[in-house]
């Protein structure tokens, strides 16, 4: 990368401290924390106090058919969905992955909507295309797909076609138009 | 005493009504411009200076259906917006054309995805087909001078060919013999007669 950001050994170690100590890893510069769902918000808010106050995005991961563990971290191993905060301090430029491991049914993960303002619309993108529900959440319903749209399309067994719901729509013939 | 005998003064052309309307309606194509994604960049293109398509009589591209009668249809059309395309299309008052522009408007183009619909004309009645992604303008132009060769060839001053089902041939097996909609009629026995003889009539004719 042409630009390294500043290292967040501090920062993990600040976390420590509070939580105990978590699975982190660290990727090409990138360091990734793995929280559990119950101490997210937690944690989150803490980071928050800490410095980060750019969420950059909500996103999410699905493991459904991985081989091998998610990030190659056994401690991950077993759930299906997992969920990545990607957070970034204006102030001193560093930057911190926070992973969150949820699994089938009713994934729930508390929303950090009242941290972030700017989660709103990213926690509902993430409801819409894989069906996490964000406990908390001010105005939980879709974004990207249409309202009456049912199955959640980004998981592993959606099919890329999808199963008709494209074509669905009554047709206009020349005679009726 | 036939046209062709009348001897006509040098200003005065005898033509069929229908193609008077025809080439009226042609060289006055005024587009909706349906665009939704990077056709519509080369849709713009082909409205500026210099592959200009006022000079084939698209002189204003007006977003309101309510004055256009070409709907320009460019740029992959996703699920959501396809109910928009439909009551576009029917705010358009005949007689109307649509041009599918592109490859995703067409068929969908490289986007075989849950959201893309596969070609507009599943849903909507479409004249002409540009292929390209995006077409260049000379392929743009080239479709709206053919939609303007078949205007000429095929349009009516009344539209006539617009209203297909009339042209299409009843199948024998699928005509409904019009029920008594009314119970009155229904204890008609004039009107029990007829449609019994008419009933006999044509499973006899099968």
């Amino acid at each position: 990368m042409p630009f390294t950001p500043p290292s967040v050994d501090d920062v993990i170690a600040a976390v420590a401290d509070r939580f105990g100590p978590l699975e982190t890893s660290v990727f090409r510069g990138q360091t990734r924390l793995v929280v559990p769902v119950e101490q997210s918000f937690e944690l989150l808010e803490f980071l928050k106090a800490r410095g980060f106050d750019l969420l950059v995005d909500v996103s999410c991961v699905d493991y459904l058919e991985y081989r091998d563990a998610p990030m190659q971290m056994p401690a991950c191993a077993g759930r299906r969905y997992g969920l990545v905060y990607l957070l970034a301090s204006t102030t001193t430029n560093q930057r911190l992955t926070a992973r969150v491991f949820v699994d089938d049914p009713e994934p729930t993960v508390p929303s950090v909507v009242s941290l972030w303002e700017g989660a709103n619309w990213l926690e509902r993108e993430v409801w819409d295309l894989f069906g996490i529900r964000f406990a908390g959440h001010p105005d939980l319903r879709r974004l990207v797909m249409p309202e009456e749209f049912t199955a959640h399309p980004l998981r592993k067994d959606y099919p890329l076609q999808g199963r008709g719901e494209r074509h669905n729509f009554p047709v206009i013939t020349r005679h009726e138009s | 005493m036939a046209v062709s005998d009348l001897q006509l003064p040098e200003n005065v052309v005898v033509s069929r009504l229908d193609a008077l309307a025809n080439w009226c309606r042609k060289n006055s194509l005024w587009p909706m411009p349906f665009a939704t994604a990077c056709c519509g960049i080369e849709l713009m293109a082909t409205g500026a200076a210099k592959h200009d398509l006022a000079r084939f009589g698209a002189e204003v591209f007006r977003f309101s259906p309510r004055q256009c009668d070409l709907m320009i249809v460019a740029g992959r059309v996703v699920m959501k917006m396809l109910p928009v395309l439909q009551r576009i299309w029917l705010q358009m008052h005949e007689p109307k054309w649509c041009i599918s522009m592109g490859a995703c408007a067409s068929t969908g183009g490289v986007f075989d995805t849950y959201a893309v619909v596969q070609g507009i004309d599943r849903f909507i009645p479409v004249d002409m087909y540009v292929p390209g992604c995006p077409p260049r303008p000379e392929q743009l132009i080239q479709a709206i001078i053919d939609l303007q060769d078949k205007i000429q060839r095929e349009g009516t001053i009344t539209g006539r060919e617009f209203d297909t089902a009339g042209r299409q041939a009843r199948k024998r097996a699928l005509v409904e013999i019009a029920a008594p909609l009314s119970s009155d009629a229904a204890r008609n026995p004039v009107l029990q007669r007829q449609l019994t003889a008419r009933a006999e009539s044509l499973t006899g004719r099968s």
